[in-house]
């Protein structure tokens, strides 16, 4: 088995969690998803530290971010794939 | 893994066991925290227990500040009870309640007295208590004597990805046993509110969770600010990479594995329908959630954390767990259970459950947790609003 760099909670998620120290540009990064023990590769755009997200594909402003198979919030500036989702792209919906 | 069937306890009078063998003294009120804690000070093996409130309280937050201290008196981790107050009322309430469990309890008051002759006083009494629980021996005692609580803090992405699901395994897996299990955190399930409601038992365990959740989603959108983008997600959990409120809640919410909830519980309120899951309505902050479910007559805590929260709780050992293998690296003095390796694969999420069982049944029959080797002993009382 080849070393997880991502994980991604469920099949649907567009977003991953980095689980290493932390993953460099152009990086060519391993994912597994947990809830069919499949995995998938994507290469990063940005370096992404241990704990946080990166797009699994493009997403524009206004597109839900789905983690855990749920609504998690909303996109509020355009993301690419392989990019960092955090604050600075991704608000929450409820307030 | 075949779960042990039982633990080394302490049985008390009323039936239920306990972890831990805490003589305490109770303090009603704030002014009479300086008496409290010069008798733990004079008398070995016993524990003061100050906190910030007790006085000119009314209403529901009266009656929550009852509950709570008669609550923390009756947890069977407790084998005895000192209860000191300014005046005689508010303190022989408390004596009388606790006193229903059939453990030695005795109160003071002060009004007319003075500390020093009632610290005096006190200490004899104590110093009584304190040799009495001291013969007190560990006996066997069922799985179902256990009564878990759980809460998370200084969550990551860590905590919904390993850490709450190794608890969620934990509790698939002694549910089955009549073990009481409780969850709290009504405001960190803030985007899983519809989710979580449907894992009520029964249509009335779920309209409970939904007005619970409501009322309390009421106060902030009334009382507080339309916005808790300070707090909800907090700054550590941003470090840890969780972005919004509701990422926060799916991960909180793998606390509790696959088990729906009986019954909802008002904060430090006792569970009266039987082993199983309860969703007591408690703050989020760490100190005051297990603080409250320690006075709802809980004896052992399991607290994942991602960016290593500290807390502890003088009466209910809390255990800690983290996957984040910084934090377990950078804090291991504090974390009791390092379950980093399920991030990496070497682990799966039925052998930290496993691990995490053990640990529970370690403390449970007396191994010190982090928390209570570095004395940590937060007790927090949930104050609802301001006294009169």
């Amino acid at each position: 088995m080849s070393n997880t760099d991502i994980i991604i909670h469920d099949e649907k998620d567009n977003v991953g969690v980095v689980v290493i120290e932390k993953i460099t540009p152009n990086q060519d990064c391993n994912c597994w998803i947990m809830e069919n023990d499949k995995s998938v590769l994507i290469q990063s755009k940005d370096e992404i530290h241990l704990g946080h997200k990166i797009a699994m594909v493009d997403l524009n402003e206004g597109d839900t971010i789905l983690k855990y198979g749920h609504d998690i919030g909303k996109v509020v500036k355009n993301i690419k794939k392989g990019e960092h989702v955090h604050v600075h792209n991704v608000k929450t919906k409820k307030w | 893994m075949e779960i042990p069937k039982s633990f080394l306890g302490y049985k008390r009078e009323n039936g239920r066991a306990g972890t831990r063998n805490h003589v305490i003294i109770l303090p009603v009120d704030d002014i009479s925290n300086a008496c409290a804690e010069a008798v733990a000070n004079n008398i070995k093996g016993t524990v003061a227990l100050p906190h910030s409130y007790g006085r000119l309280q009314f209403g529901a937050d009266l009656e929550l500040h009852f509950r709570t201290m008669i609550g923390t008196g009756k947890n069977p981790n407790v084998a005895a009870v000192i209860v000191i107050g300014i005046e005689p009322k508010w303190t022989k309430r408390i004596v009388d309640a606790i006193a229903t469990t059939g453990k030695p309890v005795e109160g003071f008051s002060i009004e007319g007295v003075g500390d020093i002759d009632t610290i005096a006083k006190v200490s004899k009494k104590a110093q009584e208590f304190s040799m009495w629980a001291s013969e007190k021996q560990r006996e066997e005692c069922p799985m179902s004597d256990l009564w878990i609580s759980v809460k998370c803090g200084e969550s990551d992405t860590t905590s919904g990805l390993a850490s709450n699901p190794t608890v969620g395994n934990l509790m698939d897996k002694l549910e089955p046993l009549g073990v009481h299990l409780c969850f709290g955190e009504t405001s960190e399930l803030t985007g899983a509110e519809t989710v979580c409601e449907k894992r009520g038992k029964t249509p009335e365990a779920q309209a409970k969770f939904k007005k619970t959740w409501n009322d309390y989603n009421d106060f902030i959108l009334k009382e507080a600010t339309d916005d808790l983008s300070e707090s909800q997600p907090t700054a550590g959990n941003i470090a840890g990479g969780l972005t919004t409120i509701e990422e926060k809640a799916f991960g909180n919410f793998q606390k509790i594995g696959g088990c729906q909830f009986i019954d909802v519980l008002e904060p430090a309120e006792e569970p009266t329908k039987g082993a199983g899951l309860y969703f007591m309505d408690t703050s989020s902050a760490a100190a005051e959630c297990v603080t409250l479910q320690a006075a709802g007559g809980f004896n052992i805590h399991l607290f994942p954390t991602g960016q290593g929260n500290i807390i502890g709780n003088p009466i209910e050992p809390v255990i800690k767990l983290t996957a984040n293998p910084l934090t377990a690296k950078t804090m291991s003095e504090h974390i009791d259970v390092d379950v980093s390796k399920i991030l990496s694969r070497e682990m799966n999420l039925s052998q930290a459950g496993d691990e995490l069982i053990k640990s529970t049944l370690r403390v449970a029959n007396g191994r010190l947790t982090c928390a209570e080797a570095l004395g940590h002993k937060e007790f927090v009382m949930t104050k609802l609003y301001r006294s009169a």
